[in-house]
């Protein structure tokens, strides 16, 4: 069992992954009603890897994400409404528009662009660390990436360097058991994709249930540890499911009916949920209050995202080159 | 002054450059092991001694990791130099360059910028097919990149330093045969010439008349410049007068200097060695068919590489890569028009 967490920390982990799960709830309903442009691919489910991982993170720390980017972007602090402007394509959007849904981020709050191409954003991270080093900075950095990035050549380069250089890098592998709708055990002769590779590097790691937030924040703690101290990069495996499909177009007739069931019962949101009333850190007011006022918040900057104005045209042809502050 | 080829040129800039500036730093495959031949050419050979190595990275031969590092640093303020051994490897850090450290800057609204450098040794010198393309019209087609082909050692050491400082990813290409290192390659040509000890940059997108002329305007980089110029010199004796233009940079093109030329001379030829479909002098050509065909009293003339990978055997490699007597042959044809 986990230590008990202090009241504000335990409420503040919820708020965030309640807001992840509400902000990707209102997500495909707005794409199903036909209102928002683009491609999605959700994190619905694995909002305890999110929150976990980067909860005590600073600002001025890092974050790697990818395709699958809105749970790393909020846990990182990336705000609401540029998030929701960026998938309406609007000029106040994340990315000013010019990102979209697989690309939200923002360096202010240390979330690197999200990488659409699976496992570039490995050697990248591997690169952002490096520079703390050079720069004697104790900053670190965590780079998540799904199961199906372990098969990529990126992974092998990258895990090598960060090796070599004990680098201030944690490697994050979500593992939601499915690389689009390929089953990870098709594709790969290991039960922990990441984790069993580790040995091959001589990094660390750890495999996590990473549906529970309070045991993915206590592998984060020591991995932070580590990479802050000097002491070099950590690979964590969190065991986790997507609810929903792939992408937009993906109704996961691929998955077994019981496997699903298996996992949506295990559902980190409702669990923890569920775990602060019962350990009495919070009441069922108090949370249903947290919910109401996220809902609220989601509420309003889908109305500003809607309202707010595109981008002027002439701005596709800015930024290519870097034009200075 | 100081007697520099463009090897020395391009260590001294570097040199120079990290002197300046904390962050810039340089990396690569044998960048500098004590012993070792400092980069595939002796660019970087010890520079490990005054600066560290820490700062002059010894790296895995892995070029996504070598590309991705570039990228993640570079975001960070850093400043990498790196140095890729043989440009054909740029093919194996593709998406790190194109996907990557081209669009981060857009991807990101111009919130991040990306200023690193890639060292690409390219030219066919008798290695074969893999160790041999002219890659530089390959990266002109992918915006957010800048891509820089430098000739000279004077040249080299200026744009070198232009290069470090310019805050997007610019991509070096440096010819192997003009390198003018110790370690002599066949058909090398000295670029030992008097460059500057003082800090000079050069800027982007300024081409260079290498010589004047008025009949044909010939417009070649790296090693095709040399040729022209030869070729020039033989041309010269058969009264046709030529002005041979280094672009210098490839982007930023320097399209004014083409075009007054033009307006001298009526007649275009481009020389590069790298193939002839889909080379930086398609787009030169089209570009000036585009906008100033009335300037043109004749076709324009492409003299580049077949459309073949390179061949090892040098009789064969020597018939696939644009010769001075090719050039000569194809501006004798040009006047005749």
């Amino acid at each position: 069992m986990s230590k008990l967490p202090d009241k504000e920390r335990a409420l503040g982990m919820y708020q965030r992954m309640s807001l992840i799960r509400k902000y990707e709830e209102r997500i495909y309903y707005l794409f199903l009603e036909g209102i928002m442009p683009g491609t999605i691919h959700q994190s619905t489910g694995q909002e305890a890897c999110a929150v976990g991982m980067l909860y005590d993170l600073r600002t001025d720390d890092h974050m790697a994400s990818t395709h699958r980017p809105a749970g790393h972007d909020l846990a990182k602090g990336v705000s609401l409404k540029s998030m929701m402007c960026e998938m309406f394509g609007k000029d106040e959007g994340c990315c000013r528009g010019k990102g979209g849904a697989m690309h939200t981020g923002d360096i202010e709050v240390g979330a690197l662009v999200a990488n659409a191409i699976v496992g570039g954003n490995l050697p990248i991270a591997a690169g952002v660390a490096l520079a703390y080093k050079m720069q004697k900075k104790d900053n670190v950095i965590v780079c998540f990436f799904g199961d199906g990035a372990t098969n990529e050549g990126a992974f092998h380069e990258s895990m090598n360097a960060a090796a070599i250089w004990k680098l201030p890098v944690i490697y994050v592998c979500e593992n939601n058991l499915y690389s689009a709708t390929t089953s990870i055990a098709i594709t790969c002769n290991m039960q922990n994709p990441a984790a069993d590779r580790a040995v091959a590097y001589a990094i660390p790691s750890e495999i996590v249930d990473g549906n529970d937030v309070l045991k993915v924040n206590e592998a984060a703690t020591r991995a932070i540890k580590r990479a802050r101290s000097g002491e070099g990069p950590t690979i964590i495996e969190l065991k986790t499911y997507r609810h929903g499909g792939h992408s937009r177009n993906d109704a996961c007739q691929y998955r077994p009916k019981d496997e699903e069931k298996h996992w949506f019962d295990h559902d980190p949101v409702k669990n923890f949920r569920d775990y602060l009333i019962t350990n009495k850190l919070a009441t069922e007011e108090e949370v249903e209050k947290i919910d109401n006022n996220i809902e609220a918040d989601i509420d309003e900057a889908v109305e500003y995202a809607q309202h707010a104005p595109f981008p002027q045209i002439e701005s596709a042809l800015t930024d290519v080159y870097w034009e200075g502050k | 002054m100081a007697l520099l080829s463009i090897a020395d040129a391009l260590k001294s800039a570097i040199a120079e450059e990290m002197r300046r500036d904390p962050l810039v730093f340089c990396l690569g495959e044998d960048e500098d092991i004590p012993g070792g031949m400092g980069g595939a050419f002796t660019v970087t050979k010890g520079l490990g001694d005054e600066f560290g190595y820490e700062r002059v990275l010894n790296t895995p031969i892995s070029e996504i990791m070598l590309a991705g590092v570039c990228v993640g640093s570079a975001m960070m303020g850093m400043r990498p130099v790196a140095d890729l051994q043989y440009g054909d490897f740029l093919f194996c850090m593709m998406d790190q360059l194109v996907n990557q450290a081209a669009k981060m800057c857009y991807m990101s609204g111009g919130k991040v910028h990306v200023p690193m450098v890639m060292r690409a040794p390219c030219g066919a010198s008798n290695r074969g097919a893999q160790h041999a393309q002219s890659l530089e019209g390959f990266f002109t087609h992918v915006p957010g990149l800048k891509v820089i082909c430098p000739s000279t050692a004077y040249d080299a050491k200026g744009l070198m330093k232009q290069a470090i400082r310019d805050d997007n990813p610019v991509l070096v290409f440096e010819h192997k045969l003009l390198y003018g290192s110790k370690r002599k390659e066949k058909d090398a040509i000295s670029t030992v010439t008097e460059v500057p000890e003082d800090d000079y940059v050069i800027e982007f997108g300024k081409a260079a008349i290498r010589r004047e002329g008025k009949d044909i305007t010939i417009v070649a980089n790296l090693l095709m410049n040399y040729k022209a110029l030869e070729a020039a010199q033989i041309l010269e004796q058969e009264g046709i007068s030529c002005e041979v233009i280094d672009p210098r940079t490839l982007v930023p093109f320097d399209y004014d200097t083409v075009v007054a030329s033009l307006e001298k001379t009526g007649r275009l030829m481009i020389v590069h060695e790298d193939n002839y479909n889909c080379g930086w002098g398609a787009q030169l050509g089209s570009w000036i068919a585009e906008h100033h065909i009335f300037l043109l009293d004749a076709p324009i003339v492409r003299v580049a590489a077949y459309d073949v990978p390179i061949p090892f055997s040098p009789v064969l490699e020597n018939y696939v890569i644009p010769s001075k007597e090719r050039i000569v042959e194809e501006a004798r044809k040009l006047m005749k028009v």
